[in-house]
């Protein structure tokens, strides 16, 4: 099986790349047209800003590229926010893959929302044998609602899409590569799709 | 529910676990990454480490050793200790850190705070804060708590989080080593005062320190040499929190 993550010098590509071996598969980092085409699987990590995420995937035309791919793809963190259809940081348009916006958090509770916070009304392949009230490590200070495109909420305290689907496109809030023996769990279910 | 976090804090000097009781008196404590993983297994919610290590390559080691534990420990970890770029940081979270801490190096140059934050994402930037108990109130100190910086804990704090920080690890130079508590009117009145995480460190003895600390308004609490030396075991720290009804991943 042919794994890619995304290279845009905006992921924490290290920590996804050792959870995959941790799982003995083997990624290659690549920003190249090609290479991502025929992946099997496509994972799309991503820390940092908005704004600024969005301007180093136009430097390789990944913007054009992404929406269009048809593999399972798994974007974590920002990498799922980048999916979304507009963020409320830096009011940025995202890539416009999955129809949700990004919005930030109350202000009368602290952001980032950081630590670990239980995943609940789970639906989806990428959570087979994962038990309702899981938990997962989560870091950010926006988040996207709950849609029809939910496949795991978390709440803080409102519910939120702690996960997200739109057809081969997965896309989780947590860091799955920093979330103990079940975020490992989900990503090896990632790549059992 | 978010969960309060527990987070055993590994000191490091040339590769080595080490743990300074008042911040002088070191003993060794073990391989860091063996350690990391058995804190791992045990519901460690988050670890720091904590470079003291003073030679030129300190920073090769450092990496070496974040590498390592990015390679085998699957929860976050904090690096801090002395550092003062943002070259630092960018190799440091390439090689699996996911939050780097700051300290002295902020208070000399706060402008760095803003610069990591906009460069990686305030999510990744911790500033830590030693403070201490004066007759005029609790006062930041820097230098491994030597130098008086003249500035109050609360007003730092506040900069810290206006200019970019993520979260605030505030350690209590009074209370460090002590095993008598946390400080806890200082760690609740920041806590009330800042919108993002605060870490609570320094004196923790026993369990109902962390219970303490937690109803006090701490996000999370940091301790080191009662994981090390077991005299606090984690699994049985994290139970007695949550039938204390604290919200505790276990």
């Amino acid at each position: 099986m042919k794994i890619v993550i995304v290279d845009y010098k905006a992921g924490n590509v290290q920590s996804v790349l050792f959870a995959l071996e941790r799982l003995g598969a083997h990624a290659t980092v690549t920003s190249n047209t090609e290479e991502i085409q025929s992946a099997d699987k496509v994972i799309f990590p991503g820390v940092g800003e908005a704004s600024s995420a969005m301007r180093a995937l136009k430097v390789n035309n990944l913007d054009l590229l992404l929406p269009t791919l048809t593999q399972p793809f798994l974007g974590v963190c920002l990498g799922m926010q980048l999916l979304c259809q507009h963020s409320e940081e830096g009011d940025t348009e995202m890539l416009g893959i999955i129809p949700v916006p990004v919005k930030k958090f109350d202000a009368a509770i602290k952001v980032p929302h950081m630590g670990w916070n239980n995943l609940h009304h789970l639906k989806s392949d990428l959570f087979t044998g994962i038990q309702e009230e899981e938990y997962a490590y989560f870091v950010h200070s926006f988040y996207a609602p709950v849609t029809e495109h939910t496949i795991a909420q978390s709440s803080y305290p409102e519910p939120f899409s702690a996960a997200l689907q739109y057809k081969n496109f997965y896309a989780v809030q947590f860091h799955t590569e920093k979330s103990g023996p079940a975020g490992a769990h989900i990503l090896q279910n990632f790549l059992n799709l | 529910m978010l969960t309060k976090r527990i987070i055993p804090c590994l000191d490091i000097k040339n590769g080595r676990t080490v743990k300074g009781v008042r911040f002088e008196d070191i003993r060794d404590a073990g391989d860091p990454v063996e350690l990391a993983a058995l804190y791992a297994k045990q519901g460690a919610d988050e670890l720091v480490f904590l470079d003291i290590t003073a030679t030129n390559e300190k920073r090769k080691t450092l990496v070496e050793l974040v590498r390592e534990v990015a390679r085998y420990i699957d929860i976050p970890f904090t690096v801090g200790g002395g550092i003062s770029a943002v070259e630092d940081v960018e190799v440091l979270l390439q090689n699996g850190a996911d939050k780097v801490s700051v300290n002295s190096s902020a208070i000399h140059r706060p402008e760095l705070i803003t610069e990591l934050a906009s460069r990686f994402g305030s999510q990744c930037v911790t500033v830590a804060i030693d403070t201490k108990s004066t007759p005029e109130g609790w006062k930041v100190f820097s230098k491994a708590g030597t130098v008086d910086t003249g500035l109050w804990a609360l007003d730092w704090a506040k900069e810290v989080v206006e200019r970019g920080a993520g979260e605030i690890l505030l350690t209590s130079m009074s209370n460090d080593g002590t095993k008598n508590g946390f400080a806890l009117d200082i760690t609740g009145e920041i806590s009330r005062n800042v919108i993002v995480p605060v870490i609570a460190s320094g004196g923790a003895g026993n369990e109902q320190h962390f219970l303490d600390v937690f109803e006090a308004g701490a996000d999370a609490a940091l301790a080191a040499s009662i994981f090390h030396f077991q005299e606090v075991p984690l699994p049985g720290l994290k139970k007695f929190l949550a039938q204390n009804k604290i919200d505790i991943r276990c």
